[in-house]
C-alpha cells in the first residue's frame, strides 16, 4: 500500500524506509516513513501549499528545515493532543497524525481571505490605526476577532502530564551541533558536571545533514563518537527533544523538554530551571532570505534548508531549482542537488564571483552561475514557475537591463546566516556588527558565558570545533578543573564572503516580502519611514514586522537593514530590538505545572475541622484558611443559621473556632519597651495578667491592626493580632526589631499555628467553663473581663483570655492544636443541656457590629488613620514615639472634617443599609458623598438594620439625619453611638 | 531570577526572598519637620548603578541583611548584615 511519493529520492537520508507512516493533511492521506518531520513528508508528497499568509491570505509553502519556519503551521491532532500554531518542520511523523491548516476559509486551497490580497492597497501596516472609527470601533469588533488569529485553542481538558525539575551544574551547554558536542566533550572529560541541550531528538546538529570531514574521516564518525563518549560519561547528562527558552540573571536558564511527548499514552511536559556557573551557547544560526518581488510563492525556500531536506529526509523541494545566493553556502546545495539529479538552471549569485575553491568546483561541474544578478520577481499561481534574474548596476544600486526568466518549480534563496544570539543578549550579551557577514555577531557578555561556533560568526567546520573545544575547556577550567584543549587543526581556508546585497532594488514594494509570517512588505517599512517611525523599535511595533510566532527570526535582520537603507544609516547605527525570552514556545501548563485547582494555593484547615464539616459548616475561605461562615441545620437557610447562632451567643452559650488569631510571643527585658514603640496604647503599664486592646499604625499613620496584647509576666507578652493580619503583624515586628531597633533584647515567635483557640461566649459561657476540671477559678470576682489566666483545663494546658469580639461574658482559649478536635467535641456535649450552639463567622461580624467593634479592613481604608477611630484620647495620654506618631501631628491628620466612624441606623423599618453605600449631602448643586456605610447588617438581637460608617465630622454629628445612597435608591438614616447593644458593657463585665 | 548570597545561608533564589527598598535610612524623630518627614515616607534614590538595599530571606532564616546589588545589570557586588555599614565595593566586579 505504498503511496507513489514524487518528491522521495530513491535513495539516502535517515529515514526508515521499512516503516511507512500514515497520515493526512488537510484531508488528504498521504505516507511518509519514520524519521520524517511533517514537513518533509508534506515535501515528499509534493504538497505545495501548506498554509495561508496573515493578512493577506496569500497561498504559502515551506520555507524552511527548523524553529524558524513561518509558513508551514498547522493544528495537529495525534490521537492523544490537539495542538494549534505546530511548526510542522519540528513535529516528528507519526502513525495517524491529522494535519489542519486553520487559517484558511473554506480551506488552504481556496481560500475567502484572499479577497485582502487582490485588494492589498487598502491594508497597509497599521491601517487598522486609521480606520474602523465612525461610528464606533465596537461595530467591527466582532468581525475582526474572529477573523483573527492563526488558530483555535482545543476544547476539553489537557491530558499531558507537566513536570518541573531543577537542575544545577558546572558547565551548561546549549546546543549538540558541531561546536557544542566539541565543547561538551571538553568539558566533560575535565570532571564538570556538565548537562548538554539539544533541541533535536539526535545529536549532532548540522552534522546530521551536512557531512563533511573531520580530520580525515568523516563527519558522522566523528559525530556518533562523540554522542556514544558522552552518553558513557557520568558526569555528563544529555537532555533532546529539550529547547531552551530563556535566559535570565545570573545563570539561569529555561528549558522545555518534549522528549516524553510521543511514545507513551500520556504526552508528558518537563520544565527544566537550571543553574549554572558556566554556560556555553552553541545555538547555530539562522539562514536569512532574500528580499525580491514576490518571493513568497510555494516553492521559495532557503538553500540551507533544500540541502537539509535532500540529505537528511531524501527530499527533492523541486525538480528544476534555482539557486539564488550572496554567498558560498548556497553553492553546497547546487551541488547536493546536482549530485541527487535534480536539474539547475542557474545559480543567481549577487556577488561578482564566489571564493576561489567554490567557483571552480561549480565551473568543473558545468553550473550555470549568473554573477552580478539578482533574482528581481516570481510568478507562478500554486507554485513558483518562473523567476526573474536581473543584473545589477555597477554600484550594485539597480538593476539595469530587462530581466531573464528562468522556469523552475522551486528557488533556493540564501542571505547568509545570522548567528542565534537571543539566548546570548537575554544574558546580557553585547552585538556588534560585521561587515564581512552583514551580520550581528556576540561581543562580550557581563555574565560567565561563552559563544562558540556558528553562534559565535564562525563558518568553517574546523574553526567552529575548535572554538566549541575552547570554549568548553575554559568554562570547565572556571569551574576548577582541568581541561586540556585538544588542537582540532585549524583550516586555513578562508570563510565564504558574503556579499551586502540582499534586498533586491527597485520593483514593486508593496510585493517584497520582508516577514513572511506576519505579511509585512519593504512597503510597509517605506510607510513607516514616511511617518516617522525610524527607531527600530518603532518600526517593529508600527509594522508588527518579528512580531509574530517566529519572533522575526527570519525577518528582523532584513527589515533593520532595509530600515537602514531607507534613512540613509549603517545597519550598526540602527541596531537590533531587544531580545526577551521566550525564545521556543512554551506551554501555559508547563509553567504552571500542575498547580491549578485545589493546588493553586495552600489551604489552612480549622484544628476541628472534620467536626465543623460533619455539622453542617457552609465554609468559605478567609484569606488561606477554610472557615465555616455559617452552620446549618437541615433545611434551614443561610440567614436563618446566622441569625440562630447571634441569638444563640445572646441568650445562651456559643462555641466558635478561632484558631487563624494571630498570636505572637514576645520575650525579653525590652518587650514592653518595643511594644510601646509599635502600639498607640500605653502597653509598659499593663499589669502581668492584664490585657489591653491595642492599634498598630503605618508609619504614615494608617490603621493597619487592631488586637489585644496580654502581659505574662514583665518581660513576656502575648500579641494577638486580627485574623487576616498574623503572617503580615509577625513580619511588622521582625522588621523593626532586625532594622530600627535591634539593641532591643527581646524575642519574637509566631505561635498560631500551635495554639488551637475556641472561644466559649454568652450568658451560659462561665457555666460550661466551671463545669469543666480545671484548676483555673472562671468565677466573675476571681476572672475579670480583660485579664488571663494559663492552668489546665480538662487536663491540657490552656490560656484562656477573658475578651470579647461578641458583647457577652467570652473566654478565648488557647490549647495545643492537636487537642482542639477532642476538646470541641466535649464541650458541645457538656453545653447540651445549656443550648450550646456552634457558631460562624457570619454570626461572629454581627455580634461585633452590634457593639460597635471595629474590623479593620472592613471599618477601615487606606486612609484612615489613628484619630478617625476614635483613639485621640487614648494618644493624648501617651508619651514616647511610636510607628505612626510624627504622622498623626501632621495637619491633614489632625482635622476635624476627616471622615470618622458613626453608627448608623435606618428611620424606615422598611429601609436596609448595606455595606458601600454612599452617605450623601444634598445641600444646594454640591451633591456629593461624605462618606459610606462600611458595615451593615440586620440585627436579629435588636430587629432592625444597623450599620458602621465613616462619615465626614461624624464625631460632631451624633443625632443628625444622612441621606443614604444605594445602587440608585436613597433614604434617610440617623446617625448614632456605634455601640448599638449593651452600651454600658454590664453583659460583657458580668 | 537573581541568585542571592544570604549572610546566613549563603547562595539562594530569589523567590526566597522579599525585597525591602533602600537601606541606610535614618528614622527622624518626633521633632522632624514636615519636609523631611515626608521625604522619610515618600522619597527613595532611584539610581541607575549600584544601590544598597534590603532584603529579606522570607523563606529561609527570617533574617534582614543587605544588598549591594547594580540596578542594570543584576549583578550583586556585597552582601552584608542589617547594621553594618556599606563596605567598600572593588572595581573588578565587571
Amino acid at each position: 500500500m505504498t503511496a507513489v511519493q514524487p518528491f522521495r529520492l530513491p535513495s539516502g537520508g535517515r529515514i526508515d524506509r521499512d516503516r511507512p507512516i500514515r497520515f493526512s493533511c488537510n484531508g488528504r492521506s498521504l505516507v511518509g516513513y519514520a524519521g520524517d518531520t511533517l514537513a518533509s513528508a508534506l515535501l515528499a508528497n509534493g504538497v505545495r501549499v501548506v498554509g495561508r499568509s496573515f493578512k493577506y491570505h496569500r497561498p504559502r509553502g515551506i520555507l524552511s528545515a527548523g524553529i524558524e519556519e513561518t509558513n508551514a503551521i498547522f493544528r495537529v491532532d495525534t490521537g492523544k493532543l490537539s495542538v494549534p500554531l505546530v511548526r510542522a518542520t519540528l513535529q516528528p511523523l507519526e502513525e495517524g497524525l491529522v494535519a489542519t491548516t486553520e487559517n484558511a476559509v473554506p480551506n488552504v486551497d481556496f481560500d475567502f481571505g484572499r479577497i485582502l490580497d487582490f485588494t492589498h492597497g487598502l491594508w497597509p501596516a497599521g491601517f487598522y490605526n486609521k480606520t474602523f472609527k465612525w461610528p464606533s470601533w465596537h461595530w467591527y469588533e466582532g468581525l475582526i476577532r474572529h477573523s483573527a488569529g492563526s488558530g483555535r485553542l482545543p476544547t476539553g481538558p489537557d491530558p499531558t502530564e507537566y513536570f518541573q525539575h531543577n537542575l544545577h551544574c558546572d558547565v551548561l551547554v546549549v546546543g549538540a551541533g558541531p561546536a557544542g558536542l566539541a565543547a561538551a566533550l571538553a568539558a566533560g572529560r575535565s570532571g564538570a558536571r556538565v548537562v548538554l541541550i539539544e533541541q533535536e531528538p539526535v545529536l549532532g546538529g548540522a552534522l546530521l545533514w551536512d557531512g563533511g570531514e573531520i580530520g580525515g574521516t568523516p563527519a558522522e564518525t566523528w559525530r556518533a563518537a562523540a554522542a556514544a563518549e558522552l552518553a558513557n560519561t557520568a558526569n555528563v547528562r544529555i537532555l533532546t527533544s529539550t529547547s531552551v527558552a530563556g535566559c535570565y540573571d545570573h545563570n539561569v536558564l529555561m528549558a522545555v523538554d518534549r522528549s516524553d511527548a510521543t511514545g507513551a499514552d500520556r504526552p508528558v511536559e518537563r520544565l527544566w530551571k537550571m543553574r549554572a556557573k558556566q554556560v556555553v551557547l552553541a545555538t547555530g544560526s539562522i539562514e536569512q532570505p532574500l528580499v525580491f518581488g514576490h518571493n513568497d510563492r510555494p516553492g521559495i525556500m532557503l538553500a540551507g534548508s533544500v540541502r537539509r531536506y535532500v540529505t537528511q529526509f531524501a527530499v527533492a523541494a523541486g525538480r528544476a531549482v534555482v539557486v539564488a545566493t550572496n554567498n558560498d553556502d548556497a553553492y553546497r546545495t547546487a551541488f547536493v542537488l546536482q549530485d541527487a539529479g535534480i536539474a539547475m538552471p542557474a545559480i543567481v549569485d549577487s556577488r561578482r564571483r564566489a571564493s576561489d575553491r567554490v567557483a571552480e568546483e561549480a565551473l568543473r561541474r558545468g553550473l550555470n552561475v549568473m554573477g552580478n544578478s539578482v533574482v528581481v520577481d516570481t510568478t507562478g499561481g500554486r507554485g513558483v514557475t518562473k523567476v526573474a534574474v536581473g543584473e545589477l548596476s555597477g554600484d550594485g544600486q539597480s538593476v539595469s537591463g530587462r530581466a531573464r526568466w528562468l522556469d523552475c518549480d522551486a528557488l533556493a534563496m540564501s542571505g547568509g546566516p545570522s548567528p542565534t544570539v537571543h539566548l546570548y543578549s537575554q544574558a546580557g550579551g553585547k552585538l556588534r556588527f560585521r561587515e564581512d557577514l552583514v551580520a550581528f555577531v556576540p561581543d562580550g557578555c557581563r555574565q560567565h558565558v561563552r559563544v562558540a561556533g556558528a553562534a559565535n560568526g564562525t563558518v568553517d567546520l574546523a574553526g567552529v570545533l575548535a572554538e566549541g573545544t575552547d570554549a568548553g575547556a575554559a568554562a570547565a577550567r572556571d569551574c576548577g578543573f582541568a581541561a586540556i584543549a585538544a588542537a582540532l587543526g585549524r583550516n586555513s581556508e578562508p570563510a565564504g564572503l558574503v556579499g551586502s546585497v540582499r534586498w533586491a532594488p527597485g520593483g514593486t514594494t508593496s510585493r517584497q516580502w520582508v516577514d513572511f509570517r506576519h505579511d509585512v512588505t519593504v512597503a510597509d517599512i517605506e510607510l513607516a519611514v514616511r511617518e516617522n517611525y525610524v527607531s527600530v523599535e518603532h518600526l517593529k511595533r508600527y509594522t508588527t514586522v518579528g512580531m509574530s510566532i517566529d519572533q522575526g527570526k527570519t525577518s528582523n535582520l532584513n527589515a533593520l537593514s532595509v530600515l537602514a537603507s531607507l534613512t540613509d544609516r549603517t545597519i550598526p547605527k540602527v541596531g537590533t530590538t531587544t531580545f526577551r525570552p521566550v525564545f521556543s514556545p512554551v506551554s501555559m501548563g508547563t509553567i504552571t505545572a500542575g498547580t491549578t485547582d485545589h493546588l493553586y494555593s495552600p489551604a489552612r484547615l480549622l484544628a476541628a475541622h472534620d467536626w465543623h464539616a460533619a455539622n453542617g459548616a457552609e465554609f468559605e475561605s478567609y484569606g488561606a484558611w477554610r472557615r465555616p461562615a455559617c452552620y446549618r441545620k437541615a433545611g434551614e437557610a443561610r440567614q436563618a443559621a446566622i441569625n440562630r447562632e447571634v441569638l444563640a451567643v445572646r441568650h445562651a452559650v456559643g462555641l466558635f473556632e478561632a484558631t487563624p488569631l494571630g498570636k505572637i510571643e514576645v520575650k525579653g527585658p525590652d518587650a514592653a519597651d518595643f511594644l510601646n514603640r509599635i502600639y498607640v496604647n500605653n502597653m509598659a503599664t499593663l499589669q502581668p495578667g492584664g490585657i489591653r486592646y491595642g492599634l498598630m499604625l503605618s508609619e504614615n499613620g494608617i490603621v493597619i491592626d487592631d488586637g489585644v496584647a496580654a502581659r505574662l509576666a514583665s518581660d513576656h507578652y502575648l500579641v494577638s493580632t486580627s485574623s487576616g493580619n498574623a503572617d503580615r503583624i509577625t513580619g511588622w515586628l521582625e522588621e523593626w526589631h532586625q532594622c530600627e531597633w535591634p539593641h532591643l533584647k527581646l524575642v519574637l515567635s509566631s505561635v498560631t499555628a500551635q495554639w488551637a483557640v475556641l472561644t466559649v461566649a454568652g450568658p451560659r459561657a462561665r457555666e460550661l467553663l466551671a463545669g469543666l476540671e480545671s484548676d483555673i477559678d472562671f468565677s466573675s470576682h476571681a476572672f475579670p473581663h480583660m485579664t488571663i489566666r494559663t492552668g489546665r483545663l480538662a487536663g491540657v494546658p490552656v490560656r484562656v483570655q477573658r475578651v470579647s469580639f461578641s458583647g457577652e461574658a467570652s473566654f478565648e482559649v488557647s490549647l495545643p492544636a492537636c487537642s482542639a478536635r477532642a476538646m470541641w467535641e466535649a464541650w458541645m456535649r457538656a453545653g447540651a443541656a445549656n443550648g450550646i450552639e456552634a457558631i460562624g463567622i457570619e454570626a461572629i461580624l454581627v455580634l461585633r457590629l452590634e457593639k460597635g467593634f471595629l474590623h479593620v479592613g472592613s471599618d477601615t481604608d487606606g486612609t484612615t488613620n489613628a484619630f478617625d477611630v476614635g483613639f485621640g484620647a487614648i494618644i493624648a495620654k501617651k508619651s514616647g514615639d511610636f510607628v505612626g506618631r510624627r504622622s498623626l501631628m501632621r495637619p491633614n491628620d489632625a482635622r476635624q472634617d476627616r471622615r470618622q466612624l458613626v453608627g448608623l441606623e435606618p428611620l424606615q423599618a422598611a429601609d436596609s443599609l448595606v455595606a458601600g453605600a454612599h452617605l450623601i449631602h444634598e445641600a444646594g448643586a454640591a451633591r456629593r458623598s461624605e462618606g459610606f456605610v462600611t458595615s451593615a447588617a440586620r440585627s436579629p438581637t435588636l430587629e432592625k438594620s444597623i450599620g458602621l460608617g465613616l462619615l465626614e465630622r461624624g464625631f460632631g454629628r451624633r443625632g443628625e439625619t444622612v441621606t443614604v445612597f444605594d445602587n440608585g435608591r436613597s433614604f434617610k438614616a440617623r446617625v448614632v453611638d456605634p455601640v448599638f447593644y449593651d452600651p454600658k458593657g454590664e453583659r460583657l463585665n458580668g | 531570577m537573581l541568585r542571592i548570597p544570604c549572610p546566613y545561608c549563603g547562595v539562594r533564589d530569589e523567590d526566597e526572598f522579599r525585597w525591602g527598598g533602600q537601606s541606610h535610612i535614618t528614622r527622624p524623630g518626633l521633632d522632624a519637620t514636615e519636609t523631611v518627614w515626608a521625604d522619610y515616607l515618600f522619597n527613595r534614590d532611584n539610581p541607575k548603578g549600584i544601590q544598597y538595599e534590603r532584603w529579606l530571606h522570607a523563606f529561609g532564616c527570617g533574617r534582614w541583611f543587605n544588598l549591594a546589588r547594580h540596578t542594570v545589570t543584576h549583578e550583586i557586588l556585597a552582601a552584608y548584615r542589617m547594621g553594618d555599614p556599606k563596605p567598600p565595593l572593588g572595581r573588578g566586579a565587571e
